[in-house]
């Protein structure tokens, strides 16, 4: 019970403790001139983790972080950078748990051979059942 | 229901929807008291300083730059602000470190100048630079996720160990450990 008053409040404070009065970075609120680019930047925030605020999106966050990281992610693309290259580069820094986009690696492979075992097997099982009855 | 009629089901199979719930409901509550830790690790663990160069926070120190980190000795990385009042907690233990002759180098998140002055002033000023991140771009290069956050550099410029959140006296020891660890 302690443990939880404790969580309960730490939830409390933690917006407290995240009040800076500096201007918001350059792109936090500013979408970029292109539309083609904007929309680049955009699909690419809607799928990375807010750090501050996890759960949220970048671009659903109005954490601070948030502003900072949706700014350095639209120069990136404005510089010209490929939208996977941007997610890349955030993963080389915060891990996978960034990027909300699930990639195959040697620890998730199972998650995605998973669902076609299973599969396999009821196919394997119902085709028993059904000629079972046939017969 | 089933094709093949079976004449006497097994009785064990009748408990197994109740397993796999009372399983279910196990998983629900680890998830719920034990909670995966929050805190998200710098990847770049390991990894050379990525480089920078940021305007002086503070009148009363330098800019700070990744090259002026490598110098042949470990340093301590603060990543602080002054908004933040868990890095007032820590400011003691910084304090000691730097008494024992640790070179700490500071970089102030999201911070106005007269703000620094005014929390240096307050809890003391360990730091040899501060450098300041007014858009927490290099807080992004790093890895850092928040403040405050400490990392232990090497010699070389490679990053050898991340703190995440306040020093307290008793993370004291362990920092001073890594920072050993990091002069072999």
């Amino acid at each position: 019970m302690r443990s939880f008053l404790f969580a309960a409040a730490a939830l409390i404070a933690a917006p407290l403790m995240a009040q800076d009065t500096m201007p918001p970075a350059p792109y936090a609120h500013r979408q970029l001139d292109d539309p083609a680019l904007e929309a680049k930047a955009h699909d690419l925030m809607l799928t990375l983790r807010c750090l501050k605020c996890q759960g949220q999106s970048i671009a659903d966050s109005d954490a601070k972080m948030a502003g900072d990281m949706r700014s350095q992610v639209r120069q990136m693309i404005a510089a010209g950078e490929e939208p996977e290259a941007v997610r890349g580069w955030l993963i080389e820094r915060y891990g996978d748990y960034v990027s909300y986009a699930p990639r195959i690696t040697a620890l998730t492979w199972p998650l995605f051979v998973l669902p076609l075992v299973l599969l396999a097997l009821a196919a394997l099982l119902l085709r028993r059942r059904f000629t079972g009855r046939r017969s | 229901m089933s094709g093949a009629p079976d004449p006497k089901p097994r009785r064990w199979a009748m408990w197994l929807p109740l397993a796999l719930f009372a399983g279910f409901v196990g998983l629900v509550l680890i998830g719920l008291f034990r909670p995966a830790p929050r805190e998200v690790e710098s990847a770049l663990i390991g990894k050379p300083l990525p480089a920078f160069a940021l305007p002086p926070a503070s009148a009363s120190r330098p800019g700070l730059a990744s090259s002026e980190m490598g110098g042949g000795k470990p340093r301590l990385l603060n990543v602080f602000a002054s908004w933040c009042i868990p890095c007032a907690v820590e400011a003691p233990q910084l304090a000691a470190l730097a008494r024992e002759g640790v070179a700490i180098d500071g970089i102030a998140i999201r911070d106005r100048r007269e703000d620094v002055e005014a929390f240096l002033t307050r809890n003391g000023n360990p730091f040899a630079r501060i450098g300041a991140d007014d858009v927490s771009a290099v807080q992004m290069a790093l890895g850092s996720s928040g403040v405050p956050e400490t990392f232990v550099v090497d010699g070389k410029g490679v990053i050898r160990y991340q703190h995440i959140g306040e020093i307290r006296p008793e993370h004291v020891a362990l920092l001073r450990r890594k920072l050993e660890e990091a002069a072999r």
